[in-house]
């Protein structure tokens, strides 16, 4: 085969190249479930941060406050179209009173965290804004929305990965946050 | 009874499906006209069985039985009957079954409009479609059945998504469906082709209309879709680039470069194996599509029904039915040659930059929408892709493709000259400029990006009237009528999508430019100003619906003074799945809508108390969807054309010759 023919017959079938490529990848996808990927935090302290509140931007939050609570960081955004499955169930959470919940309004504007806040009602003791999204980085937020537990010694026990289900909150993480409580 | 009724038939289309997948093609690969002349009767019984297994389970869900476990999981007594006829494919194994239909639905029209084929080349295209075919029908029998039952029966079902109880909803999928399933038309002419190693003219002419009458049916789907997250997500938004929308954004982007790199074979001869690696890819991302929602590799709000086995599935689907047709493309494509040459500024090279932009804004989309699975995959940490990538990845592609829209059809065939162009279109290119800078301050106020988007849109019009203008000038006939008539119905078409492209820019610029929002707490009987109208909030009142309990508020919007509608914006809680929806009201107009929608009682008394609502101004908002009319309305003109009905002789089109191989007609 001259080069010229190698070269021809390696345009015609680049296609097919690329097609190879990304089967493999849907290949390992399928084996994964991207709403349960173990999070290397697990078991570790909560990265630490100090982040100004959403509704009072001169105030902050910071871990160290927390200290010595059981709560839940929740990872939400106004333009993740998940989050508005699950946010029914959050504002149930937090009606029920049994555990505090903390956002982390993520690589948001914070206008249209508020507005979205308001529409969809705000189950949040507090909302912190991770405008640029460090803090997501640093808790290896994947897909938003997220859902952190985290207990009183300040170190992640459970993490959701996509939007809370009625039964991962009723099966897992509230006999979780019962057991820290105690 | 009826439920096993339709299995069987299912099984039977099945082994129907296998006949007309094998048989035709041994005929067209050894000559035997028996053989291949089975194609026919076995698309048509094969279409037949699907529709009545779709029949069957259609009457299982108008008759509520809920012993079978599709309509127990998606439907329920109190759902009104329309919801419960869409609830036949509002389930994982229902939409299959749709697509199923389609599919025979499709090849059933192929068997009716082919008088004109010859005889190899159908048996050929209908044996593709039977595999394609044979996928699905094995897809749906062995991991997705709709009619597997339960025993004991369900007392009660446990009701659609109230998501989907939407007339939008209704249509959307049908439509959607029949624009991705439709590129498979295509798909087999293109597998056709490459077998027979004949490409040429007139099989462009032969594969364009179905092309073309597929992509409109997918605008027409996507538009709907957009148009129901609009006013049922309650935040006034159109386009989330959520996965499932990306999966049938990137069909519609490569069909649309499809429809216009098929213009140039059937005109010029050129452009051959690009339009057949095209129609490959067009299907091949319709398949994609499915296996995204279908499978679970990828978080979607859409993606309610995943189960690992049928990921596989698809997935090995996909392997054999893509796989294999690009196989056949690297082994087979370089035998049907290149086609006509063509000078660097020509109608061709326009098609072609469009051609390339709208396929890099397509690999765009799916590196966006596959990118967390391939960091994944590679363990190379976390990351999620929002719309910000989109938005700043898309405009700059799609800009200039829109900008070649006002060149393309203006420039010759074969070679233009640039001082030509200049000379008929530098009006054109003033009027526009000119426009696009002053507008804006008659709106309100001046952005570069609004003064861009005004400006393209323009151009298209613009450039679209000259372009009229010079083919009537040109025609011998006299009379505007007369004139009007000497052009064919598929350059009309053209213009009109062309003309429905301008109005969606506009929509898109406008909305995204001058749009206004205000999310107030409001007190029964207190109003609020949104740039120049007065929303009055009248309280809510509880009421009832067939399958839910609505708290429904009353909003007057007030202009100077004067009343211009009452909205009555909704919050539902379905009864059987406890689910709540927000109900937008939107007061519709050509200028901009007035959409007012419902947060949260923002005291325990809902009832007298005061509310959290959100009020968007939304001007020229619908334009977005009357441009997506306006496109499919273009193509399904275009297929209107004489030249597809008329009996197609041979004639000495440019390239046929280069192309006559092995097939006999």
């Amino acid at each position: 085969m001259s080069k010229e023919q190698a070269l021809k017959s390696f345009r015609w079938s680049l296609p097919l190249a690329i097609f190879v490529i990304l089967v493999a990848f849907l290949w390992v996808g399928l084996s994964r479930d991207p709403r349960e990927v173990p999070s290397p935090l697990i078991g570790k302290p909560a990265p630490a941060f100090q982040l100004a509140k959403l509704h009072a931007p001169k105030e902050t939050l910071a871990t160290a406050d927390l200290k010595g609570t059981v709560w839940l960081l929740n990872v939400w955004a106004s333009w993740c179209v998940s989050c508005r499955v699950e946010h029914p169930l959050l504002v149930e959470l937090a009606k029920a009173n049994i555990v505090p919940v903390y956002g982390l309004d993520y690589k948001d504007n914070p206008d249209d965290g508020r507005a979205w806040l308001a529409q969809h009602g705000d189950p949040y003791t507090a909302s912190i804004v991770d405008r640029d999204g460090r803090v997501g980085i640093d808790y290896g937020v994947y897909g938003v929305p997220e859902t952190f537990l985290i207990d009183k010694a300040g170190i992640v026990r459970y993490k959701q990965i996509g939007p809370l289900t009625p039964e991962a909150l009723k099966q897992k993480i509230l006999p979780m946050v019962r057991e820290l409580q105690k | 009874m009826i439920p096993e009724l339709g299995h069987f038939a299912l099984i039977l289309a099945l082994l129907v499906a296998i006949v007309q997948g094998a048989l035709p093609l041994a005929g067209a690969a050894y000559g035997e006209p028996r053989l291949m002349a089975l194609s026919k009767p076995a698309a048509r019984a094969q279409f037949l069985l699907v529709v009545t297994a779709f029949a069957c389970l259609a009457a299982s869900f108008v008759a509520n039985d809920f012993s079978v476990q599709n309509v127990a999981t998606n439907s329920n007594s109190e759902l009104p009957l329309h919801y419960r006829l869409a609830a036949t494919w509002g389930s994982h194994e229902g939409s299959l079954l749709l697509w199923t239909l389609m599919l025979a639905g499709w090849t059933f029209a192929v068997t009716l409009f082919s008088r004109n084929l010859p005889s190899v080349l159908l048996a050929r295209v209908i044996a593709v479609m039977g595999w394609v075919s044979v996928g699905f029908l094995l897809f749906l029998l062995f991991t997705s059945n709709p009619f597997d039952r339960l025993l004991p029966p369900a007392p009660e079902g446990r009701d659609l998504n109230p998501l989907l109880q939407d007339p939008g909803m209704v249509i959307h999928p049908p439509m959607l469906y029949m624009g991705y399933v439709g590129f498979s038309v295509a798909f087999a002419f293109a597998i056709a082709a490459l077998l027979g190693g004949r490409l040429d003219a007139t099989w462009a002419r032969w594969s364009r209309p179905w092309t073309t009458v597929a992509w409109a049916f997918l605008t027409i789907g996507i538009a709907l879709g957009s148009g129901w997250a609009y006013y049922t997500l309650g935040w006034g938004g159109w386009w989330f680039w959520d996965p499932v929308e990306n999966a049938s954004f990137m069909p519609w982007l490569t069909g649309t470069a499809l429809i216009h790199s098929l213009a140039v074979t059937e005109k010029r001869g050129a452009f051959k194996s690009w339009t057949v690696l095209l129609a490959i890819l067009a299907f091949s991302l319709s398949l994609l599509g499915t296996f995204l929602v279908r499978s679970g590799v990828l978080t979607s709000v859409h993606a309610f029904a995943t189960d690992p086995a049928r990921g596989v599935f698809i997935l090995v689907f996909l392997v054999l039915v893509v796989g294999g047709s690009l196989l056949l493309f690297a082994w087979r494509a370089g035998k049907v040659g290149l086609g006509g040459i063509f000078g660097v500024v020509s109608r061709e090279s326009t098609l072609l930059a469009n051609n390339i932009l709208l396929i890099v804004a397509m690999a765009s989309v799916l590196l966006g929408t596959l990118y967390p699975l391939f960091l994944d995959a590679l363990n190379l940490g976390k990351i999620s892709v929002g719309p910000p990538y989109f938005d700043a990845v898309f405009y700059p592609l799609l800009a200039p493709a829109a900008f070649l829209m006002g060149i393309g059809p203006m420039a010759r065939w074969r070679n233009a000259s640039l001082p030509d162009l200049w000379t008929r279109l530098k009006w054109a290119l003033g009027i526009a400029v000119a426009a696009a800078v002053i507008l804006p301050f008659i709106l309100g106020r001046w952005s570069p990006l609004i003064a861009a988007g005004l400006f393209l849109a323009l151009w298209i019009v613009v450039s679209s009237v000259v372009n009229l203008r010079a083919r009537l000038a040109a025609s011998h006939r006299l009379g505007l009528v007369a004139k009007l008539g000497a052009n064919s119905a598929s350059y009309y078409g053209m213009l009109l999508a062309h003309l429905g492209v301008a109005v969606f820019i506009v929509g898109v610029t406008l909305v995204k430019g001058y749009e206004s929002e205000q999310d107030v707490p409001l007190d029964v009987g207190q109003t609020t100003e949104v740039g120049g109208y007065a929303f009055k909030f009248l309280g809510v009142v509880p009421g009832r619906g067939p399958n839910y309990r609505a708290l429904t508020g009353t909003v007057e919007v007030r202009k100077d003074g004067r009343l211009l509608e009452t909205l009555t914006p909704e919050k539902r809680i379905y009864n059987a799945s406890g689910q709540t929806m927000t109900i937008a009201a939107i007061d519709i107009g050509l200028l901009g809508d007035r959409y007012v929608s419902l947060g949260e009682p923002l005291v325990a008394d809902a009832i007298n108390g005061a509310w959290g609502v959100r009020i968007y101004l939304k001007p020229f908002i619908d334009w977005i969807w009357m441009g997506a009319f306006l496109m499919a309305l273009g193509g399904f003109i275009a297929v209107c054309d004489r030249r597809y009905r008329l009996a197609i002789r041979r004639r000495t089109a440019p390239s046929a010759a280069a192309g006559a191989g092995a097939s006999a007609d």
